[in-house]
């Protein structure tokens, strides 16, 4: 089971920098369990959304939480489905509770809670400082894509 | 009218530095505004196919509604999103992105909006994004 994480730790950290846009805006690996991921994006001028205020942009936010939704399937499907596979979005809901702090990054944590032999169910959360006060949650599904076998 | 739709539209653009960071520009008919994204390498989400980050999708049609309500209420202020849900038909391949937002609703705080993205032909849409943005006041 420890071996398991650890392996699932390196996928993490490679989708989490490898991936060009991952890389262009920051993401840092933070962890990985059983169906579910954590990904980080440090706060940077250039993303900001808001001027005035100094707030990263929204479309940050987009990208981190689709990205961690993927971490979340990639984990959820290891040890079940064996073959490699792609993910591509069908749809990402994301509620906007409130804006991050200003000058803040920004933390998102997506639980894979159903993944069946195409579709993938996912739930994530993104806050700023604390965990319990979050600033945008979301919902998608995916399609499981590419798969050779099984 | 036009002139200051256009220098609406230049002064959210140039202000947001996210916008400089996608890379994306926009064009005005009137007080229509039709969103430009380029592709560049730092886009892509999937390096097989290759295909643009679904966030990047998303994101796109979300800056694309909030530079249209710029236009149409008159400010360079960004309103601020409520919630979006983005609609994924295609993958976006490696190649530029158009998107062009219809408000189907302006009220005194709120806005509904649907945005549609598409590449080489209208007909064939990548992606759809409906959202609620609430309206900064500006006076």
């Amino acid at each position: 089971m420890a071996a398991d994480l650890e392996f699932l730790r390196q996928i993490g950290q490679h989708m989490a920098t490898t991936v060009p846009q991952a890389a262009a805006l920051g993401f840092r690996f933070v962890s990985v369990d059983h169906g579910k991921g954590v990904i980080e994006v440090p706060w940077r001028d250039d993303l900001v959304g808001d001027p005035d205020t100094g707030v990263i942009a929204g479309g940050v936010v987009t990208s981190l939480l689709d990205h961690t939704c993927g971490l979340a399937i990639t984990a959820a499907a290891y040890g079940q489905i064996d073959s490699p596979f792609g993910t591509a979005t069908l749809d990402l809901r994301i509620d906007y509770m409130r804006p991050a702090a200003p000058r803040a990054g920004v933390t998102a944590e997506a639980h894979c809670y159903k993944l069946t032999r195409s579709v993938a169910f996912v739930r994530a959360e993104a806050w700023d400082e604390v965990r319990e006060d979050l600033i945008a949650t979301a919902q998608g599904a995916f399609m499981l894509t590419g798969r050779t076998g099984g | 009218m036009s002139e200051d739709a256009a220098g609406q539209l230049e002064a959210f653009l140039q202000r947001v530095p996210y916008v400089r960071f996608l890379g994306m520009r926009a064009e005005l008919s009137g007080d229509e505004l039709t969103a430009i994204l380029p592709f560049a390498p730092h886009l892509v989400g999937n390096t097989m196919i290759p295909a643009l980050h679904g966030g990047v999708i998303g994101a796109f049609l979300e800056v694309t509604a909030l530079a249209q309500l710029s236009v149409t209420q008159g400010s360079a202020r960004v309103h601020k999103t409520i919630d979006i849900t983005v609609e994924y038909l295609r993958p976006g391949r490696a190649q530029t992105t158009y998107a062009r937002a219809d408000l189907r609703k302006v009220g005194r705080r709120v806005a509904n909006v649907h945005v549609e993205a598409w590449q080489e032909a209208r007909d064939t849409p990548v992606a759809f994004l409906r959202g609620h943005f609430l309206l900064s006041g500006d006076t």
